[in-house]
C-alpha cells in the first residue's frame, strides 16, 4: 500500500496571545509555536500503522516554507519514508483551493493506492483541501474518518456524523481519506526515529516544477481572499470573578447557594 | 427570475435543524436579491419532507431516486452538477456539516464555482460576496471575498443562523427527473452505526463538571473528578479527553458527542471551540474557568474566573466540601 499523507505546519494558537498583524490580513506569528496540524498527526499516523501492516512506502507533503521542515522531519521519524515541501513565494496566500491544486500537480504523478488528508486545518478550518484534490485527481473521497479497514481492492471506513452517529461507507482504491482525531493514538518519537529520519529523502520543488503559472496560485487562484481579519466583537461577555483564588472560590460557592445548587 | 438554492439535508427520516436556518437566511437575502428561494431536496419518498420545506420556500426542487436514499457525496454531486449548470442559481446553500463538507468542494471544484466553507455571517456588497468565517479555533474572524463570479457555493456554520417560524410560503413542488444513469460502484453506503451507550447519561445531569485539553496530563483527573464529586454532578469534556482514551465517547460534549442543558455547566480548560460550544450553550448556568482570558468559552460563560485550573479547582472543592458540612 503506498500512501500519501498531505501535512501542514501551523501555528498552535490555544493557548496563545494573537496579535493581528498591521496589514490587517494575517495574524502576527513570530511568538508563536509551529507545529503538524493536529488532524494531519493522526493522517501520519494511520498512514504508518497501514504501512506496517500492510508494506509499501508513505510519502509526507506539504505546501509551506521551508519553517514546514521540522513537521516534515516529524513525519518521517514517525515512519514516513519520504518527504516533499513544496515552496515558492507565488504559492503565498493560496487558499485551501489553490493549496489542493498544487498538491495535485505533484500528488497526480507519484504512485500512489491512498492519499490521507486531515479532516481540516486548525489555523484556517476549512475543510476543503482533500475533497477538491480527490476531485482533481478523479478518485473517491470520504471524510471524517474514524476507522479504516482495507480489503482487497476497497476500503472500508467508519465516517463519523453528527452527535456521535457513524456510518460505515466502502470505497474502491485508489482513494482519499480526510480522518478525524481520535482514529488512532499517534506515537511517540524515539531517538532511533529521529536519527532514520536524518537519512530519509526529503525533497524541495517550486512553482516551475509543479507546472502551474503564477495566476494559478497564491490569491490570484484562489476562491477566497482575505479582506480583513479583526478579533471576534463581543455579543456577551461573562463577569470575571476577580481577587485571590481562596476569594474566587468563595465568590463561585456563593453564586451556587444563591441559585439552588449547593 | 434567478433562484437561490437551499440543499435540504436529512437523515434517517428527519429534516435536520440546519436545512431550516439556511432557509431563514436564504429568505432573507434572496428578498435583497430578487431572487427565488429555492429548497433542493434529493432522496427516495421524501414528499412529506417537500411538503415541509414548500412552507419555507418559494419553490421546491425534488428529485426523487432510491439511490440518493441515503447520502452519497458522488451520487449527489452527479445530480447537482447537473442541475447546477442548468439553472445556474446566484448562490447554493448547503450546511458545514458531515453531509456538507464531505459534497461541496468537490461539487464546486467540479463546476469550476467558488466556495468559502464554514460561513458565520454572509452578504452581497453589490456584486461581490462577501462572507465572514472564523480561523484561530475562534479566536479570530476573518472577513473574505469570492472570486467574482454568476453562482457561488458557501457551506453555513450549523447553529449560527436562528431558524424562524415565518408565514407558510405555499412554495410550489417541482418534480425533475433522476439524471442519474448508472449506479455508483466505487463508493457505497453501507450501514449506520450508532456505538453503544455507557451507563451514565451526560444528557439527564443536572449539573456537569466538563474539562478540556487544558488538564494535560491523565493523572491529573482526579482532581477535576473531586470537584464533580463534591458537587454530586457527573464528569463530562471536550473532545480531545476522548481521543486521548482519558475519558468513555459517551462523556463527550458537542457536535459529535452530546448536547446537554443542566442547571450548572462547569467548563475547565476548554478553550470554547464552536464544536464544543453548540452542545452546552443552553445550559442554565455556564461558569468557565481558563487561563487565557481571551478563550472563547468567555463569550459563552455566565461567570469567568482566568486563572490556572490547578489552583482554583482545589479551592473550589474544598470550599464546596466546608459549605456542605
Ligand atoms: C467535525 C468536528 C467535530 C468536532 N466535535 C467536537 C465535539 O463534539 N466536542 C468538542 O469538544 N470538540 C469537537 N471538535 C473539536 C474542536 O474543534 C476543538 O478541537 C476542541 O473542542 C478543543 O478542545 P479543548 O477546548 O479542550 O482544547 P483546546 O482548544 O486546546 O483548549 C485548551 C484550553 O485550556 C486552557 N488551559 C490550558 N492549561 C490551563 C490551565 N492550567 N488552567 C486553565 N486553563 C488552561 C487553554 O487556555 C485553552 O483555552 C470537533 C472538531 C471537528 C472538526
Ligand atoms: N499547505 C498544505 N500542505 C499540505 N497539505 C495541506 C495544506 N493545507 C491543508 N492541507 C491538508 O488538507 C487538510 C484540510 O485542510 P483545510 O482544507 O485547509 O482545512 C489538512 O488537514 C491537510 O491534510
Amino acid at each position: 500500500m503506498n500512501v500519501i499523507v498531505c501535512v501542514k505546519h501551523v501555528p498552535e494558537t490555544a493557548e496563545a496571545e494573537i496579535a493581528i498583524h498591521e496589514s490587517r490580513k494575517r495574524i502576527k506569528t513570530e511568538d508563536l509555536v509551529f507545529d503538524i496540524n493536529e488532524w494531519d498527526d493522526y493522517a501520519v499516523e494511520e498512514a504508518v500503522l497501514l504501512k506496517e501492516k500492510l508494506g509499501g512506502s508513505v510519502t509526507a507533503i506539504t505546501v509551506g516554507s521551508e519553517d514546514a521542515d521540522s513537521t516534515l522531519r516529524k513525519c518521517l521519524a514517525r515512519g514516513a519514508d519520504k518527504a516533499v515541501r513544496l515552496t515558492d513565494k507565488a504559492f503565498e496566500g493560496s487558499d485551501s483551493y489553490a493549496i489542493a491544486k498544487i498538491l495535485y500537480k505533484i500528488i497526480k504523478d507519484l504512485p500512489f493506492d491512498l492519499i490521507l488528508t486531515g479532516a481540516q486545518a486548525g489555523d484556517d478550518g476549512c475543510a476543503q483541501v482533500g475533497v477538491v484534490l480527490a476531485e482533481l485527481l478523479g478518485i473517491p473521497h470520504v471524510t471524517m474518518v474514524k476507522k479504516v479497514e482495507s480489503v482487497e481492492g476497497h476500503v472500508k471506513v467508519n465516517r463519523e456524523l453528527e452527535g456521535g452517529l457513524e456510518e460505515i461507507v466502502e470505497a474502491k482504491l485508489p482513494v482519499l481519506l480526510a480522518v478525524q482525531t481520535g482514529i488512532n493514538e499517534p506515537r511517540y518519537i524515539s531517538i532511533m526515529g529521529i536519527r532514520k529520519a536524518m537519512k530519509k529523502e526529503m525533497k524541495v520543488l517550486g512553482l516551475k516544477d509543479v507546472g502551474l503559472t503564477e495566476e494559478e496560485v497564491g490569491e490570484s487562484g484562489s476562491w477566497i481572499t482575505v479582506e480583513k481579519m479583526f478579533i471576534p466583537p463581543v455579543e456577551k461577555e461573562a463577569e470575571i470573578l476577580t481577587g485571590g483564588v481562596d476569594e474566587i472560590a468563595t465568590k463561585i460557592v456563593e453564586t451556587l447557594r444563591a441559585k439552588g445548587l449547593i | 427570475m434567478k433562484e437561490l438554492f437551499v440543499l435540504a439535508e436529512h437523515r434517517q427520516g428527519e429534516l435536520r435543524d440546519v436545512t431550516f436556518e439556511m432557509l431563514t437566511k436564504g429568505m432573507e437575502l434572496s428578498q435583497k436579491t430578487n431572487a427565488d428561494l429555492t429548497a433542493v431536496l434529493l432522496g427516495h419518498n421524501v414528499q412529506e419532507f417537500a411538503k415541509k420545506l414548500a412552507n419555507h420556500a418559494k419553490k421546491v426542487l425534488i428529485i426523487d431516486d432510491a439511490r440518493l436514499e441515503n447520502f452519497n457525496a458522488e451520487a449527489y454531486q452527479r445530480v447537482l452538477f447537473h442541475l447546477i449548470s442548468e439553472r445556474k442559481p446566484s448562490l447554493t446553500l448547503v450546511g458545514h456539516t458531515a453531509f456538507g463538507v464531505d459534497l461541496a468542494p468537490s461539487l464546486a471544484t467540479e463546476l469550476n464555482l467558488p466556495l468559502a466553507t464554514d460561513c458565520i455571517d454572509l452578504k452581497f456588497e453589490g456584486e461581490k460576496l462577501v462572507v465572514i468565517r472564523q480561523v484561530y479555533g475562534g479566536k479570530v474572524n476573518v472577513k473574505a471575498s469570492l472570486r467574482k463570479s454568476d453562482s457561488y457555493i458557501l457551506t453555513l456554520r450549523p447553529a449560527t443562523f436562528e431558524a424562524q417560524e415565518t408565514k407558510p410560503q405555499g412554495g410550489k413542488i417541482v418534480k425533475i427527473a433522476s439524471p442519474l444513469s448508472e449506479d455508483i460502484t466505487y463508493k457505497r453506503f453501507i450501514e449506520y452505526f450508532q456505538p453503544p451507550a455507557g451507563e451514565v447519561d451526560i444528557a439527564t445531569a443536572d449539573i456537569i463538571v466538563a474539562i478540556g485539553r487544558g488538564i494535560k496530563d491523565t493523572e491529573n483527573m482526579l482532581v477535576v473528578e473531586k470537584l464533580a464529586e463534591a458537587l454530586g454532578g457527573v464528569l463530562a469534556c471536550s473532545r480531545p479527553i476522548v481521543d486521548k482514551g482519558w475519558l468513555p465517547n459517551d462523556r463527550q460534549v458537542g457536535t459529535s458527542g452530546k448536547i446537554v442543558k443542566p442547571k450548572l455547566y462547569i467548563a475547565i480548560g476548554i478553550s470554547g471551540q464552536f464544536q464544543h460550544i453548540s452542545g452546552m450553550k443552553n445550559s442554565d448556568l455556564i461558569i468557565a474557568i481558563n487561563k487565557d482570558s481571551k478563550a472563547p468559552i468567555f463569550r459563552t460563560a455566565d461567570y469567568g474566573v482566568v486563572e490556572d485550573l490547578f489552583k482554583v479547582v482545589p479551592s473550589l472543592t474544598d470550599k464546596i466540601l466546608e459549605e456542605k458540612h
